[in-house]
């Protein structure tokens, strides 16, 4: 019973089977090159790069082969030095082809670097400058684009910057490793995100089950009286930007709004490293870090891989699945994505591979609704799940308008938990996007 | 299993969006969780009323699962018996039943409950009101006597076959029954209702692992105690002590396994609240004003009907809306 616990959280949630010991004590480990990359167009959120390179082009490591294309977009660099074989529709992560252009790797392992910048008197425009450059997109899943998140917009007053160490997806430890073996460059990264945006106020929130990461955090944050580490109940979706706001800053982002518009910018700790790679370092996003786990990989690891790496690559780097797996998934295992195959390549914000058995799925059968309402007990975001998914498949799509079906995030909170097994967030998720449809017409009619 | 790539799949991949892990529930898991509860309250009903009570349960489960089994089948739907809800239902009839009742008679309510409490309307998840105590209002109505009388309970001092339930006995005498009595349970009553310790035990241990939801019980709990206080400090003399109303009659054993029906309770936790409140202040107007000495199975079932409504105001805030 956690009646008289005080410790900082939100309402609703769950606390599924963390089973991060599979590869939390594992370092991190780089992957030696692959023989081929396939470095899909879009990989950020927004407009995708335009290609700047074409068959039989010789390409060298961080050298930009895609450029921006509009504000909302990131260039795409080269991860290998090699020649393009090939740009055309290849397979992506996502289960939809995508324009990709299609490296063979020499041996040859030079990388074109920028000149580094003094971490003490960079200037907060070098800063979105550099960031823009390496075309870094934000490591929490949504792959936005970070320059934009970090350029201060003059209607809207920012005063917190938050760093997301919760990890609150079961299985991925890349955070993780990150906070214990790049202590520093994690709050380096955060100092500088506040530089950028001209904010005081600094915090990185991180689940109470990770007591090394925030013994190491704290001893590194002591020297900044601007920065705290904010010690958050281990639940999920702990790490969803809204939850996070509420449970650190006890701020609520209303329905349909962002982290913006009550003056707090998020960043994942994989992005402030990169920021940090960036701007000190001189090294454009051409690997991605991820973890690779479940109980059907042979050996679970924190890897860092190119780019552009196929699944397949990193998979036998782990030694290969094991029999009784039977699903792959590419994120965590409550919002990833599941594989067909393994040709998929690794993208920028790739966070994790898991191999999932029947045992870890735990699927039953699905039987009626028996109202128990935990559904609605666990829904971070105050909504009847079991309610808006029953109009879905009714095809009620008014109803589910008025239960602001659009504000679901799809956490899969709800059908974790529910015991008639149905698959809510699945119906949930069809009625939202109907909806949305629904409502584009409506404006354009 | 070996990686390939799109050319040459020889493996086959689950496919299904996220999430990809569930949690440790399941529907039939805890109906399966909810028997487990009720084995305190037969125990205590085989202590205080004999074995033959044994025989009763059993007729009541026998005919909720036959009767469950002969409808999916003639419906030509799937039989969905292993799912333990009706074996439920059975079981929580026959404990709102008197002691040594006739076993036809409970065969009966085991088909009414089942076929006019459940299938009627489609069966686990769709029935409006909690199938035992249709089953039991059935009983009420068709066999008034049978089921008030009481049987003594084993290690009675009185020496006499039959007994009052410490409720008729408030009610009709103006006798107040031992508190302590009451909460063993050596008193008249229904089966499975008289000892508070065996029924808490199983409803505790069903709160405690998360089946049931606290909510409903605290309503309950708290709507009994104000209600139920207010007329006793009005009148100590005519009205019992809101502890009398907790220990008596079917007061627990409905708070824990009738109330928090997963199906026929509230999906909200306002909802929830208002439900559990509302069943205690028609189970005091009953009890202290109605023709009746106990009123848990008709308080649940009337609340039973509002839950549609108390579902549809109650929604919880929508997190960041400002209401």
């Amino acid at each position: 019973m956690k009646l008289f616990k005080s410790i900082k959280t939100f309402r609703g949630g769950v606390h599924p089977a963390e089973l991060k010991e599979l590869s939390e004590s594992c370092e991190f480990e780089i992957m030696p090159n692959p023989k081929q990359v396939i470095i899909p167009l879009s990989q950020h959120l927004g407009k995708p790069a335009k290609a700047l390179v074409k068959k039989g082009d010789v390409v060298k490591a961080g050298q930009i082969i895609a450029e921006q294309d509009g504000y909302i977009s990131v260039p795409i660099h080269s991860p290998v030095s090699g020649k393009v074989t090939k740009i055309s529709n290849e397979i992506s992560a996502s289960g939809f082809p995508k324009e990709s252009i299609l490296i063979s790797a020499d041996e040859s392992n030079e990388l074109e670097l920028q000149p580094s910048l003094n971490l003490d008197w960079v200037t907060p425009e070098e800063i979105q400058e550099r960031v823009k450059w390496a075309g870094i997109v934000g490591q929490g899943g949504a792959a936005f684009p970070t320059f934009v998140k970090i350029t201060p917009q003059p209607d809207k007053k920012i005063d917190a910057v938050i760093l997301n160490g919760c990890e609150c997806e079961p299985y991925l430890t890349r955070d993780y490793r990150y906070m214990l073996e790049k202590t520093e460059e994690v709050v380096d990264g955060l100092r500088l995100i506040m530089r950028s945006l001209g904010v005081q106020k600094g915090a990185i929130g991180i689940e109470d089950n990770k007591p090394k990461a925030i013994k190491k955090l704290k001893e590194v944050t002591a020297k900044y009286d601007n920065i705290t580490v904010e010690i958050l109940e281990t639940k999920y979706p702990q790490g969803a930007e809204k939850m996070l706001i509420k449970a650190v800053l006890d701020r609520e982002v209303p329905p349909g709004k962002l982290p913006l518009d009550v003056g707090v910018v998020i960043q994942n700790i994989g992005t402030a490293v990169a920021i940090f790679d960036a701007v000190v370092k001189g090294e454009p996003q051409i690997t991605a870090a991820m973890t690779v786990s479940g109980y059907g990989i042979k050996e679970p690891k924190n890897v860092i891989v190119r780019v552009g790496t196929p699944l397949a690559d990193v998979i036998e780097y782990c030694d290969g699945v094991k029999d009784d797996a039977i699903k792959v998934v590419v994120g965590g295992p409550m919002m990833g994505v599941a594989q067909f195959d393994f040709a998929a390549p690794v993208m920028k914000a790739t966070s994790g591979l898991l191999v999932l058995t029947a045992k870890e799925e735990n699927l039953h059968e699905e039987t009626p609704c028996l109202r128990c309402g935990k559904c609605i007990d666990v829904c971070p975001l105050g909504l009847v799940p079991s309610k808006l998914a029953r109009y879905s498949q009714l095809d009620r799509l008014e109803d589910a308008e008025g239960l602001d079906i659009t504000v679901c995030m799809e956490c899969g909170t709800c059908t974790y938990t529910c015991p008639a097994n149905i698959p809510l967030v699945q119906w949930i998720r069809l009625g939202k996007q109907r909806v949305l449809a629904m409502q584009r017409e409506r404006k354009s009619a | 299993m070996t990686i390939t790539t799109t050319e040459n799949p020889t493996y086959k991949l689950e496919l299904a969006s996220s999430p990809h892990v569930h949690s440790r529930w399941n529907t039939k898991q805890a109906m399966w969780l909810v028997v487990i509860a009720l084995i305190p309250a037969v125990i205590s009903a085989v202590i205080f009323f004999g074995i033959y009570q044994l025989l009763v349960i059993a007729v009541a489960v026998g005919f909720a699962v036959g009767t469950e089994a002969a409808i999916k089948t003639i419906r030509k739907r799937k039989v969905t018996i292993t799912d333990g809800s009706g074996i439920i239902t059975g079981l929580l009839l026959a404990l709102i039943l008197p002691p040594n009742f006739n076993l036809a008679f409970t065969a009966l309510g085991s088909i009414v409950a089942i076929g006019l409490g459940k299938e009627i309307f489609g069966g686990i998840g769709y029935n409006i009101f909690n199938p035992a105590l249709v089953g039991r209002a059935f009983l009420q109505a068709a066999f008034p006597v049978p089921m008030t009388t009481w049987t003594n309970p084993n290690f009675s001092q009185v020496d006499a076959v039959t007994t009052a339930t410490p409720l008729s006995a408030f009610k009709f005498d103006s006798v107040a029954t031992e508190l302590s009595s009451m909460f063993i349970g050596n008193i008249g009553g229904s089966l499975g209702e008289t000892s508070a310790i065996a029924v808490m035990l199983g409803g505790i241990f069903l709160i405690a692992i998360g089946v049931v939801n606290y909510r409903v019980p605290a309503a309950m709990l708290i709507g009994a105690i104000l209600f139920g206080g207010v007329f006793w400090m009005i009148d100590p003399i005519a009205y019992p002590n809101p502890l009398f109303h907790l220990l008596a009659g079917g007061f627990l054993f409905g708070l824990f396994f009738m109330a928090t029906d997963w199906v026929t309770s509230p999906m909200t936790p306002k909802g929830m609240w208002i439900y559990g409140l509302g069943i205690s202040l028609v189970l005091i107007i009953i009890r202290l004003f109605g023709g009746l000495p106990e009123g848990v199975m008709y308080a649940i079932l009337f609340m039973n009907a509002f839950v549609p409504l108390i579902n549809r105001y109650t929604r919880p805030r929508v997190f960041g809306e400002v209401k």
